[in-house]
């Protein structure tokens, strides 16, 4: 054991984990937004748009996220055409791959939760709302949305703790995150088990903390 | 669409055995996983608070840190172990653990955790009434083990088991990092040669989305023959 090494490299490794943080609330949030908007296309009774909804997230939660991170920052910006649009200035940059991949790939897991908490709520409760006469949209935005939330906080935990994971894999396209750093510590000492045990620690620590952030949110929002 | 030609001027018979590696792979690691699960399920189970712990940690760490961590631990550190061992039995020699060790045993580890959750689930939403029965039978340890609780077992975990699969067959991909010519490695090598990312890492997606639905399929067949008279 080379407590030194673990000493030394604790301090990089935890910047290196801010620039993981970046891209985790990055993608969480664009992700939240494509993954109501494709939960609200699969319950859209209109076929085209249903089916649409349905090969999104087909593709991308059959698919690696490696490959999608590949087929996005190599794939296309190996593009002649797009190197001359605008599209260009993000797809250059490995950071603005990595969150695009990322968003797309929890849009598409999101998608499939927030439909499946969509579903459960109890049509009784929809129609209490008309009942009394409440706009369908304001039952949507006020009734369904917040219920959906709820219902969704458990799995919705479990996925924010897989992209954690996922954001791992923005080491692969350049970018110096948590495990970029943790490999090129390792490589360069040829010290795996200290490295891993720092960087796994402070990995650990972030999943605790979004666990127990979750578990704290559902005692609150619980009905 | 000759770049995917069979043979010297094309990338066809290099994806195909490629796409046959990472099936290998999957496969060796869910039993790797499912070997896991058979030592980590019992010791989560049981009363002692120390098992317990043992069990706990293994699934926490395992699935808290990043696959990509675990396999650079495994990549990294897999053959400096191998050759401590070794040396103990007298034996200095550089040792290198071959790709495919590494990559379907650090995977396998992975699978392992989430397996093992999947069974601790499936025996513990068995009605007691069950173990009570096959006591009341007289049925010997065993007997009661893989003639009652097995069954009901499998058929309990099977839904849960197949999305472990298509997470350990996704986390194959993972393994390029060891060099295992698996489908992402190959159309790494691929797409650097040919100058045409675009075309074969949507190959690849191709591909793992075949393997995917294809594994889909055969999991919904074993699942109707094991809900047979439910």
């Amino acid at each position: 054991m080379d407590i030194e090494l673990m000493v030394n490299s604790f301090p990089k490794l935890l910047s290196a984990s801010l620039i993981t943080l970046k891209l985790l609330s990055a993608s969480l949030i664009v992700g939240l937004f494509i993954g109501l908007l494709f939960a609200i296309l699969r319950l859209n009774k209109n076929i085209f748009m249903n089916k649409f909804a349905y090969g999104y997230s087909y593709l991308f939660r059959g698919t690696p996220l490696l490959v999608q991170i590949f087929i996005i920052y190599y794939g296309l910006g190996n593009i002649e055409y797009l190197r001359t649009t605008v599209l260009w200035v993000i797809l250059k940059e490995p950071y603005w791959c990595a969150i695009i991949a990322f968003s797309l790939n929890t849009g598409a897991y999101t998608s499939e939760i927030l439909r499946s908490a969509f579903q459960t709520i109890k049509p009784g409760i929809i129609e209490a709302g008309k009942s009394l006469g409440i706009p369908s949209k304001i039952i949507f935005y006020k009734i369904q949305i917040p219920i959906a939330i709820r219902q969704s906080l458990p799995a919705y935990g479990n996925e924010i703790i897989l992209m954690l994971k996922g954001t791992s894999l923005a080491s692969t396209v350049t970018l110096m995150d948590l495990t970029g750093v943790a490999k090129y510590i390792i490589s360069t000492t040829f010290k795996p088990i200290e490295v891993f045990i720092v960087a796994g620690g402070i990995y650990l620590f972030m999943t605790f903390v979004v666990h127990n952030v979750i578990k704290f949110l559902e005692k609150k929002y619980s009905y | 669409m000759e770049l995917l030609a069979f043979g010297d001027t094309g990338w066809g018979d290099e994806l195909f055995y490629a796409t046959l590696m990472t099936i290998a792979v999957a496969i060796t690691a869910m039993l790797i996983g499912f070997f896991f699960a058979l030592i980590f399920t019992p010791l989560k189970l049981s009363k002692n608070k120390f098992l317990n712990l043992i069990a706990n940690t293994y699934t926490t760490i395992i699935r808290g840190v990043p696959e990509l961590l675990v396999i650079y631990l495994f990549f990294f550190g897999g053959s400096a172990a191998v050759m401590f061992v070794a040396s103990i039995f007298g034996y200095g020699e550089y040792i290198e653990i071959n790709a495919f060790i590494t990559g379907a045993f650090s995977i396998g580890i992975i699978s392992g955790a989430y397996s093992t959750e999947v069974f601790r689930g499936a025996i513990q939403s068995i009605d007691k009434g069950q173990f009570e029965a096959a006591n009341v039978l007289g049925l010997s340890k065993f007997g009661k083990f893989f003639k009652i609780i097995l069954p009901q077992t499998l058929r309990l975990a099977l839904p849960n088991l197949s999305n472990v699969w298509q997470i350990t067959l996704k986390d194959t991909s993972l393994i390029m990092v060891t060099g295992l010519v698996e489908i992402m490695r190959q159309s790494y090598v691929a797409a650097g040669s040919t100058r045409d990312p675009l075309f074969f890492y949507s190959c690849a997606a191709v591909l793992y989305l075949f393997l995917t639905f294809l594994s889909m399929k055969l999991i919904n067949r074993l699942e109707l023959k094991y809900s047979k008279g439910y």
